[in-house]
């Protein structure tokens, strides 16, 4: 700590932070720019001038850039001082020389960066009246839209793109005062992160392009605290609606998981959400083709007796589902007739990962946690295509090296281009062990690309190398023994190791190889961490509420002990080969389906229950690394379109329960379906502490979903009706669908739905919600953990697999995961689709040349369920005798299925 | 008692006579409908959307009128044409709630809503007081006959690139290292 003066009076504040940082911890308003909380100082943008005094008798004192001094003890400044005042003035006037007359069709108008400081220096006059200099834009991809003019040229974009994020194809060109930031070609952004360019930017150089096309302001934008659907990582979002479609996603400040960053599945792949074929009333699919739309209370009364009349149901959950909706299906159908939707194969990956969550003897850490950790080896998995937000964050523990290295000398770790340049490329070790190349490559110690049984081999070996104990793999060659031995030490030398693994590659042999290294570490009194990825949002939560897989429940209907089943939010054809499933649902005498898509077991239902997606429903989900976290309905649908009946799957599910028994629908809250789930359950008993429940009130008030300058209150329905309707109220939460309500942020809060203070219209306004810049909210961050590891540390797993061997003429298929596209929601969303790279079959070099296929010749796989074309990849990376297939085309190509390449004859192309 | 009621006789006689007398004075009020009212020209009346000198929409669909409204009656989204303009692809105002305050055309950065001095908006039904975009539009540039957006906005569109505008300088060429 260090006692700094500012404007004569005396505060606390760290001392290991610059003066900036302190200040705004402080909470004063000091302009910036190029400071970055993540990204550090760099001193370019000369606004955070202050007044610094070498001591009490110093009255002259010194202009100096506060992100650029240390707020040493004693320190005397003066933000008020009128000379800094008149220099930061002048500071902004100079930026808007040229800065376009734009502000009305710019797309961030309103929660500009810009446009707040420039109030806050008081600058409103421009007295610049000669030419302004102007920019050629570039296309960047169905993501980011870029309008150069705007640029003020802080250089934060290229810090993040390409110091922070790791991108290559974004930098600055041009020189003195013809700086360009751009591609040197037009062409689609490579990265995976390029969204945080439209928040890191402080202007409207990078917009959200899929927001442009019905662009609203932030202002008017309706807004809850939700948690990202589009992976297991549980990044926390703040989507925007209007008009009853979410326009746009905003990152949701959490000092532990995602902290300033989203990935662009995350941020761009709302997009299923507004889909115009979405499924908005209940239907019917009688036996007449017909398809009849139905009110509530039909649609309740028929299912109740298409239930009645069935001998047995059968609930099939879902890991998209919340674990609300997937708890009421069980308590609908019964503990004995409930699947949790998951294929085995995938749920006994997810079993083992539970267990070794608790009994591996090292916890899982948090992603900024992560970030502290400096040696990390991941075991099968491509962090960027699966879970790209954790792959960020390994990538910042990489190079934490930096400030290692720059603490030694005293290097302050903000001091970006300083601890840049002092480590030049030094970096943490990481090892990646995967079949073919990885968004991580560039900064790995590492690559070792081997087939999924090679990559356990190598993890037991160094399990072995770490403690002698843990089972030896028989048969290995000296090549990869050392390269284990290597890695061993590597990790033992570490302070803080960790271990990444999970069900990519849906091998229990590589999570028990890493549940075996994390074992080790932990026996040799490592403080290290263990991560293991999940595939879908609530796949850890769905598999702690214990239940059998989904082929078990598609057997019970094919072999007839059922006759009725109800899909929850569950696309099966995406989870298990059509055929299987189309067998046992034609047995089924009723099939109901609840989700939000229009997805192909929607059409072959019974009967059709729209259920609401994340922005119109509340539940629970649990993410990766075992947080269980609430997300809240941003809008209320029938306000904007009246006649649909969108209702959460719980809702619907209780409802139905109660047709059932012929008892009155009671009125259900958030609340009650949590404590029940909770109570159901002990693995979940936390999750009621997850979030507040809905009686919070902050002096008295409920919490405001709308800012309060929200327009078009009187208007915006009124082609409907003049008469403005109640606005709909909220029994489930303690947010308002109004402006009406607590917004501000000096009363601590642990869910808000969007930062606002005064003054602070930008993204930079979470710096006034947390309890120092880059800190954790002073609410708390919110959701709780549940997966703690326990005292006693398992025993060694001895599940070795022999050496991968390719036969002759034949090939293992590895599914490879796909950031764009993989995913079942968000791949149904009209920019991930364009942004969606074209899907190829992976095959070494070698094989090619075997098969004399060349690049982009049509080739097909052929299994024993199934038969597939699709245009060759020549990829060098990969191992031969594997064949990568792209995750999210075909349910039933599993990885480690044995399969038959050949050359498509003449005339077959590949599907469309 | 005698005198007071004298004086009060007079008082009301009095008055009776100076009313009577107004009969003969001019009129102040108007005999409207039948006679037409002045407005002077900045009276605050219906809300147009004007069109710029060009004849294209002015609108650029800001959103900032919708904020500054008081009662919040103007709601309206925005659009794209091929040209890349912006344009409110709706518009709408429920004059059932306006009150003419003007704030909508203070903030109008484009000078394309602006109030005109007509009231005569009187319906039967409160509905038909919600005034769609066709009804707000009109075909001239209202008060403000010069004021071209797009010309001094700096963005590009169709017609109008990048340094065409007045004091735009031609766009820099990125691969030049001259000063």
């Amino acid at each position: 700590m260090a006692t700094i003066q500012v404007d004569g009076r005396s505060y606390e504040v760290d001392g290991k932070d610059n003066l900036l940082q302190a200040c705004l911890t402080l909470g004063f308003d000091l302009p910036y720019f190029c400071w970055h909380p993540a990204l550090g100082s760099v001193g370019a943008c000369r606004q955070c001038a202050v007044k610094q005094y070498r001591d009490a008798d110093d009255t002259q004192g010194a202009l100096v850039m506060a992100c650029m001094v240390p707020a040493a003890d004693g320190s005397r400044i003066s933000i008020e001082d009128e000379q800094a005042r008149e220099f930061r003035a002048s500071v902004i006037e100079w930026l808007m020389v040229h800065h376009p007359h734009d502000c009305p069709v710019c797309e961030e108008g309103g929660h500009c960066h810009l446009q707040d400081m420039t109030v806050m220096t008081g600058h409103s006059r421009r007295r610049y009246r000669f030419r302004k200099r102007t920019h050629r834009n570039q296309y960047l991809g169905p993501f980011i839209a870029h309008e150069m003019n705007r640029c003020i040229t802080c250089y934060r974009c290229v810090r993040f793109y390409r110091d922070y994020a790791g991108g290559e194809d974004l930098g600055a060109f041009g020189a003195n005062d013809n700086v360009y930031f751009g591609r040197h070609r037009e062409g689609v952004l490579e990265n995976e992160f390029s969204g945080n360019l439209t928040e890191v930017c402080p202007t409207g150089v990078f917009t959200d392009r899929t927001h442009s096309e019905r662009y609203t302001r932030k202002w008017d934008l309706q807004f809850a605290p939700s948690v990202c659907h589009q992976c297991s990582v549980g990044c926390n979002i703040s989507p925007g609606e209007r008009y009853g479609d979410i326009r746009r996603i905003e990152n949701r400040y959490h000092g532990e998981v995602n902290r300033f960053f989203l990935c662009d599945r995350g941020r761009f792949g709302y997009g299923y959400v507004n889909r115009d074929d979405r499924p908005r009333r209940p239907e019917w699919h009688g036996e007449t083709e017909e398809t009849v739309t139905l009110d509530v209370d039909e649609a309740l009364d028929r299912g109740a007796d298409a239930l009645r009349e069935a001998r047995r149901v059968i609930g099939i959950g879902s890991p998209r589902a919340s674990l609300e909706s997937n708890d009421q299906l069980r308590e609908l159908v019964g503990q004995a007739n409930f699947s949790t939707g998951i294929a085995e194969r995938e749920q006994v990956c997810l079993t083992r990962m539970r267990r070794l969550n608790r009994d591996a003897g090292l916890p899982t850490p948090t992603l900024r946690d992560v970030e502290s950790h400096d040696a990390i080896l991941v075991l099968g998995e491509d962090l960027i295509q699966s879970a790209a937000r954790l792959g960020l964050s390994v990538r910042q523990a990489v190079l934490a090296r930096r400030e290692r290295l720059a603490e030694a000398r005293g290097i302050p770790a903000w001091n970006a281009e300083a601890v840049m340049t002092l480590a030049q490329d030094a970096r943490h070790p990481l090892f990646v062990a995967y079949p073919t190349a990885t968004g991580l490559d560039d900064v790995a110690d590492r690559c070792l690309r081997q087939a999924p049984d090679d990559i356990a081999r190598l993890g037991f070996a160094v399990a072995h190398a770490i403690d002698v104990k843990a089972p030896a793999v028989e048969g290995i060659d000296e090549s990869t023994k050392a390269t284990a031995e290597h890695i061993a030490e590597t990790l033992l030398a570490a302070k803080r190791p960790l271990v990444i693994s999970g069900g990519s590659l849906e091998s229990t042999a590589i999570i028990e190889a890493s549940g075996n290294i994390a074992r080790a570490l932990a026996t040799r009194g490592r403080r290290g961490g263990l991560m293991l990825v999940r595939r879908e949002a609530n796949s850890t939560g769905v598999e702690l509420l214990g239940s059998r897989p989904l082929e078990w429940a598609l057997d019970e209907l094919t072999r007839g002990a059922a006759d009725a089943v109800v899909v929850l939010e569950n696309d099966l054809h995406q989870r298990l080969p059509s055929g299987r499933v189309e067998r046992a649902l034609s047995a089924a005498r009723t099939v109901i389906v609840l989700d939000h898509q229009r997805t192909s077991i929607w059409e072959r239902a019974d009967l059709g229950l729209p259920a609401a997606s994340f922005a119109e429903g509340d539940g629970t989900l649990v993410s990766l690394e075992g947080r269980a976290q609430r997300f809240f309905q941003v809008f209320e649908p029938r306000y904007h379109r009246p006649e649909t009946r969108i209702h959460q799957g719980w809702r619907w599910l209780q409802a139905l329960r109660a047709s059932l028994k012929r008892r009155a629908v009671p009125d259900v809250t958030l609340d009650a379906v949590t404590r029940d789930c909770a109570r159901h359950h002990p693995a979940l008993a936390g999750i009621v502490e997850a979030s507040p429940s809905a009686d919070q009130r902050v002096s008295g008030l409920k919490l405001a979903r709308q800012p309060h300058r929200y327009s078009g209150r009187t208007a915006m329905r009124a082609h409907l009706d003049v008469s403005e309707p109640r606005p709909p109220q909220d029994p489930d939460t303690p947010f308002t669908f109004s402006m009406e309500g607590y917004y501000g942020f000096d009363r601590p809060r642990r869910e808000v739905p969007f930062a606002w203070a005064p003054g602070w219209n930008s993204p930079q306004a979470w710096n006034k919600f947390t309890d120092e810049v880059g800190g954790h909210l002073r609410g708390g961050d919110p959701g709780v953990r549940l997966l703690e590891p326990t005292e006693d540390i398992g025993d060694y797993v001895n599940e070795i697999p022999p050496p991968f061997t390719s036969g002759v003429g034949e090939w293992q298929v590895v599914v490879l995961p796909r950031l764009f596209g993989g995913e079942e929601t968000s791949s149904r969303a009209t920019p991930i689709m364009a942004r969606a790279a074209a899907v190829r079959l992976h095959l070494s070099e070698e094989d090619a040349r075997r098969l004399e296929a060349e690049e982009g010749d049509t080739l097909v796989v052929e299994t024993s369920l199934t038969r597939l074309s699709l245009p060759l990849r020549v990829d060098t990376t990969l191992p031969s005798g594997l064949v990568g297939v792209p995750a999210g085309l075909e349910a039933a190509l599993v990885t480690g299925d044995r399969a038959w390449l050949s050359l498509a004859p003449e005339g077959e192309e590949e599907p469309p | 008692m005698f005198t007071s009621l004298i004086s009060g006789t007079w008082s009301q006689l009095r008055t009776l006579g100076m009313v009577f007398l107004h009969a003969f004075r001019r009129r102040e009020t108007v005999n409207y409908p039948d006679e037409e009212v002045y407005l002077p020209p900045r009276f605050r009346g219906r809300i147009v959307l004007t069109r710029d000198p060009d004849g294209e929409e002015r609108c650029v669909a800001c959103n900032l009128c919708a904020v500054a409204c008081p009662v919040d009656c103007i709601a309206l989204e925005k659009g794209e044409k091929e040209d890349g303009r912006w344009y409110p692809s709706s518009f709408r105002i429920n004059f059932s709630r306006c009150i003419y305050c003007g704030m909508c055309e203070e903030a109008c950065p484009t000078s394309a809503i602006q109030l005109t001095p007509d009231f005569e908006m009187s319906e039967y039904r409160r509905q038909d007081l919600v005034y769609e975009k066709e009804d707000l539009q009109i075909d001239g540039p209202g008060k403000d006959h010069d004021y071209h957006f797009y010309k001094v906005a700096g963005l590009a569109i169709a017609g109008k690139d990048k340094g065409q505008g007045p004091d735009e300088a031609a766009p820099v060429d990125v691969k030049t290292l001259l000063p």
